[in-house]
């Protein structure tokens, strides 16, 4: 089969592999008919994430048809023909994490789980096409994928919903929900939310249908700005003002957002000193994270609000403000996404029509085009907000 | 805990490790060494390091070592559970690495077959010392066998009736003595690390009622370092053969 292989930084190729197998008793191998390149797949293709390895098969975002299961795979939950969108975390369903829904953290479904407690303490759970210290799983960018526990997971879809509006489950629409639930939103509330990439476009408007009044939403690239407006969201072009914190504060009367989410994670951009640090620690391979927009988010909030994070982060980082984090009382909320909880409701909004998550797209390619993807995507070139690949598709 | 009695320290060092695997492991390591260094590729620096390596711990090796290690796991079942499959012992080698096989001669003895160094099997007779059902066993290679090893089991039940916690503590002196610890050590694999990663098996196994795996698994080409890499560890594992009819989670969902 076709799958998309890192290779290295900045170096993705389409690759000629076998076709998986069923490996463990509770596997199902699907045939993907959609995938998508994910924001946090950029931060493999520029290299900022440990433990990949030449010719490790990514893409976390697919769904397709089951063609294959395993023995032990419960049948009332998942046979053969099912049309399925498969989360992008792996668990297992019967571990102390995954009864109490905190499903991204499941025990069981982490193959490297040494090597995930040697870099953060215990492991969360496995990921598709994610790093090793994440489970070292193939991803998903490809005609086919294994998918473990698929009895747990996989989300059945039902005949007449184009793949378009409900590929998106697989991870930013859940992802930008968990972001906004994380929010603790009451009625009246206003959420700053930093990044206007897909999973903040979610975010915005699941912070909307969660209650809030007012969403803002910072940005700089004109697109994505202009796609949050459409949203609902006030946006601020961060290129154009002094200080965000001022701006916000201006907004808001003095008092700050009642959330602020760092929809942007470790590669974030700016013009602080502590970012130029960020920078050059980053050129030597001593940090990872440059964490400028968790640093406003904290900086900017409100005493006693919440500081929610979707995006990603890898490994330590310097400079964070614990004594405005400790002094102002703020809330900290965060994980990769708990997938199982937020599936199904979300996929009724979209089945009662509330919420087309398509509108995020911009490209659809053949996979043979996803390594050019990547680097458009990176550059935000062509208007480029989201990819959805077709892996089947023959280029022009 | 169980008793002191229960659990001793083995004190016979039988060992195949004198003076030849020493020499071997110096000169050997020596030799690939100065191949590497000869080479002066990527390759060539990997195999000057694993030589360094091997040299080194030529000149420290001695007489077969006692190795104690002890791990534990708490695990989402209830503590008989965990206590029946394991108490089946031929249900040991579905989560311990090293263990090829076990075979039970009567309710007490059984014969234990394990993988050394080199692809080497041993096989010898364990003998349960203690047991107390639901919440110890205790075992230890018979008298007179070649290969001393003792350990024991506990299951507790978790506070808040949060499932079970499972201690393990195993003793034992490698076959090679210190010639198996190198090798070991080469790949990370510590007896520590070992017990660890097998009751993390076993908790997957009892929770999930798999262990995950990426083994086998389909990719795109790989660098030559990893492949060589990949291909020595691919010697080592072996493929679990899930219990057909006694899955350890039907059996703790049943409950």
């Amino acid at each position: 089969m076709k799958a998309v292989c890192w290779m290295g930084t900045h170096d993705i190729a389409v690759e000629n592999v076998p076709d998986p197998t069923i490996l463990n008793p509770r596997d199902a191998i699907v045939r993907i008919t959609s995938t998508a390149i994910c924001g946090s797949d950029l931060h493999l293709y520029n290299g900022y994430m440990p433990t990949m390895e030449q010719g490790d098969i990514i893409g976390h975002e697919f769904m397709g048809e089951v063609v294959e299961v395993g023995s032990k795979v419960d049948r009332d939950k998942l046979k053969v023909g099912d049309r399925v969108v498969v989360p992008f975390t792996i668990a297992c369903g019967n571990c102390f994490f995954c009864q109490r829904q905190l499903w991204s953290l499941c025990d069981n479904t982490n193959p490297n789980a040494w090597l995930a407690e040697k870099m953060v303490g215990y492991t969360p759970s496995g990921l598709f096409g994610y790093t090793h210290m994440m489970g070292g799983y193939a991803g998903g960018q490809a005609q086919y994928a294994r998918v473990p526990c698929a009895d747990v997971g996989p989300l059945k879809i039902p005949a007449g919903i184009p793949d378009e509006k409900v590929l998106f489950l697989s991870d930013i629409f859940p992802t930008g929900y968990m972001g906004a639930v994380n929010c603790d939103i009451q009625r009246g509330d206003t959420i700053a939310i930093w990044g206007c990439g897909p999973v903040a476009q979610f975010a915005i408007r699941s912070a909307f249908m969660l209650g809030a009044e007012r969403v803002i939403a910072i940005d700089c690239v004109p697109e994505r700005l202009e796609l949050a407006q459409k949203g609902g969201a006030e946006t601020i072009n961060f290129k154009e003002v002094d200080s965000i914190i001022d701006v916000l504060r201006d907004m808001t009367g003095n008092r700050g957002p009642d959330a602020c989410m760092d929809a942007v994670g470790l590669e974030a951009t700016g013009h602080s000193l502590f970012f130029l640090i960020d920078r050059a620690k980053q050129a030597l391979k001593i940090n990872m994270d440059r964490p400028e927009v968790l640093r406003q988010c904290v900086l900017a909030c409100r005493k006693g609000g919440t500081v929610s994070i979707p995006g990603v982060y890898a490994s330590f980082a310097d400079n964070i403000p614990i004594g405005a984090l400790m002094n102002k009382a703020l809330n900290i909320k965060t994980g990769q996404t708990h997938m199982m909880r937020y599936m199904r409701p979300l996929l009724e909004r979209i089945e009662r029509g509330e919420i087309d998550p398509s509108f995020v797209i911009s490209h659809h390619v053949p996979i043979d085009r996803a390594p050019d993807m990547y680097r458009i995507f990176r550059d935000k070139l062509d208007h480029c907000t989201k990819v959805v690949i077709d892996p089947w598709a023959t280029a022009a | 805990m169980p008793s002191e009695s229960a659990v001793p320290v083995p004190t016979n060092h039988n060992s195949i490790s004198g003076k030849i695997p020493k020499l071997a492991m110096l000169a050997g390591g020596s030799a690939l060494a100065a191949y590497g260094i000869a080479r002066r590729s990527k390759t060539g620096i990997g195999l000057a390091a694993v030589g360094s390596l091997m040299a080194v711990e030529g000149t420290r090796m001695g007489a077969a070592r006692p190795y104690n290690a002890r791990s534990s796991f708490a695990i989402n079942c209830a503590s008989g559970d965990a206590y029946r499959y394991w108490r089946k012992l031929e249900n040991l080698p579905s989560f311990m690495a090293h263990l090829s096989s076990v075979r039970m001669i009567d309710d007490r003895r059984s014969e234990w077959t394990v993988m050394g160094p080199l692809g080497a099997k041993v096989r010898w007779t364990a003998e349960i010392v203690d047991e107390q059902p639901d919440e110890l066993i205790a075992w230890r290679s018979a008298p007179g066998a070649l290969f001393d090893f003792s350990g024991w089991v506990e299951f507790r039940p978790g506070t808040g009736q949060r499932g079970t916690v499972v201690t393990a503590s195993m003793s034992y002196s490698m076959p090679g003595g210190a010639l198996g610890k190198t090798i070991a050590s080469i790949f990370g694999k510590h007896p520590e690390f070992l017990l660890r990663e097998d009751l993390r098996k076993f908790k997957a196994l009892m929770e999930a009622g798999e262990v995950p795996t990426t083994a086998g698994q389909t990719h795109g080409q790989r660098s030559k370092l990893m492949s060589a890499f990949h291909a020595a560890r691919s010697k080592q594992q072996k493929t679990v053969h899930y219990p057909r009819t006694e899955s350890p989670l039907a059996e703790s969902r049943a409950l």
